[in-house]
């Protein structure tokens, strides 16, 4: 079973030469620090700044320069700041690559919920809708169940929806899935985690094709 | 060269009502018009709709006039960071409505430039498009989306000049520029309100005529939501 940096490793090997990422809060923030060094890509955060780079050093904070989590960044070499109509041109037009967000409960067919849990929890969709409305290629990064047990890979979403149809793969601490028009098709299984168990952890549509190879990252 | 400064916060906001509709610029804590929001907090206007992405922390920036029970309505993406605004969400007092952030911006964005709506795929399917009109282009659903109509637009910038010229500074830009003319009045308050002639006219970011009233601002606090740091190896 992966921890949250396992599941970010393996979302890292996604991340293919060339292509701009717009990275969600929470683990997929994390994926950043595991991209191979030897590609070019560059990160989009969605309040305004293209080629993201690390942490700044103690004393070298800017309250001017904030990721989308709100925290102190820095920038690279060639970044460029814009406003956000901008920032969501380049996420709505497409020319954002690759979206990796998290999520509360992914459908088999693809519908993703993670802005809302009505009468008790309700932050805000921030730019969510608009990434998954929009972006081609939507990773969710996730655990495969809830704290109490309950999978969050479910056959119909129980919360207001954020996006339908959109999701296209699903890394968690125990699988990395696609999503077809069938279902969830199994592709990898963590190091040491069972068909059985994913199966069992999985309540939506899971499709098991042949030998399922464990993650290598 | 038509001359937008004011000497004060005070005159910046002269015809600010109950009951006003506002624009606030800002992402978190960043970037926002510090200055106005203090003054609101001070003048006690109250029942104020306010279209601004976050609400601030419990005791920073809008959290301040939600404190005082000021605000009516909140227009926003994301509110997640401000426990005194979910309190008064679920209990019914403050009226919200919720939606996505390009939305926010690109119905800012309409109002500035004179469109009265726009077509997103943002929010289909979801509740946010329950109740309003979804059209097809290309085989992709789309929901129709209304310019934002409003009384005032706070926006705050990094330099400017008495012509109403803005140049923003890195992440602080986000709303600020879209918001510029998008509401009858945009007040625009900035770190330094440089002479005429002295900004490069290529380096401008939003041209005067989208605002009427500049102010410089002192002192700004620009408070960090989340101090995030790496170690020197």
């Amino acid at each position: 079973m992966l921890d949250k940096i396992g599941i970010a490793k393996r979302i890292a090997k996604e991340v293919k030469n060339g292509y701009y990422v717009n990275l969600g809060i929470g683990i997929p923030t994390l994926v950043a620090n595991h991209v191979r060094k030897d590609i070019e890509v560059e990160f989009q955060s969605e309040n305004g700044v293209l080629g993201m780079g690390p942490f700044p050093f103690e004393g070298e904070e800017d309250a001017d320069l904030i990721n989308a989590g709100k925290q102190t960044i820095t920038t690279l070499e060639g970044a460029s700041f814009f406003d956000s109509a901008t920032s969501f041109s380049m996420i709505r037009g497409k020319h954002v690559d690759l979206t990796i967000l998290g999520a509360m409960e992914v459908s088999d067919n693809g519908d993703i919920a993670n802005w809302k849990i009505p009468g008790y929890m309700v932050k805000g969709m921030g730019g969510a809708m608009d990434l998954v409305a929009s972006a081609e290629n939507i990773i969710v990064a996730m655990m495969h169940t809830n704290k109490k047990g309950k999978s969050k890979l479910l056959k119909r979403c129980s919360l207001p929806l954020t996006g339908v149809g959109c999701v296209k793969k699903v890394v968690t601490n125990l699988a990395v899935l696609e999503v077809t028009k069938k279902g969830f098709k199994l592709l990898e299984r963590a190091k040491g985690v069972s068909v059985e168990t994913i199966q069992q952890a999985t309540e939506g549509h899971l499709i098991i094709d042949g030998e399922v190879p464990e993650m290598e990252f | 060269m038509i001359n937008k400064q004011v000497p004060n916060v005070k005159e910046a906001i002269k015809g600010l009502t109950n009951g006003m509709t506002l624009m606030l610029g800002g992402f978190g804590l960043c970037g926002i018009p510090e200055h106005a929001i203090a003054e609101m907090v001070a003048m006690d206007i109250k029942e104020l709709t306010c279209i601004s992405n976050n609400a601030g922390v419990d005791d920073f920036g809008l959290g301040l006039l939600l404190k005082k029970h000021q605000i009516r309505k909140m227009v926003s993406s994301y509110v997640g960071e401000n426990d005194e605004f979910e309190r008064q969400m679920l209990s019914g007092e403050l009226q919200v409505e919720l939606i996505p952030q390009g939305t926010l911006a690109e119905r800012c964005r309409a109002a500035q430039a004179g469109f009265p709506a726009i077509y997103t795929p943002a929010g289909y399917g979801t509740e946010v498009a329950q109740g309003k009109e979804t059209r097809e282009f290309d085989g992709k659903m789309y929901v129709l989306e209304t310019a934002f109509k409003a009384d005032f637009s706070f926006v705050k910038a990094w330099k400017g000049d008495a012509a109403g010229n803005l140049i923003f500074k890195s992440t602080a830009r986000n709303f600020n520029p879209n918001m510029c003319g998008a509401a009858t009045i945009t007040v625009a308050e900035v770190e330094e309100l440089v002479p005429v002639g002295s900004l490069d006219p290529n380096q401008i970011h939003i041209p005067g005529i989208f605002v009427q009233r500049i102010f410089e601002g002192k002192g700004y606090e620009k408070r960090i939501e989340k101090r995030t740091v790496r170690q020197k190896t």
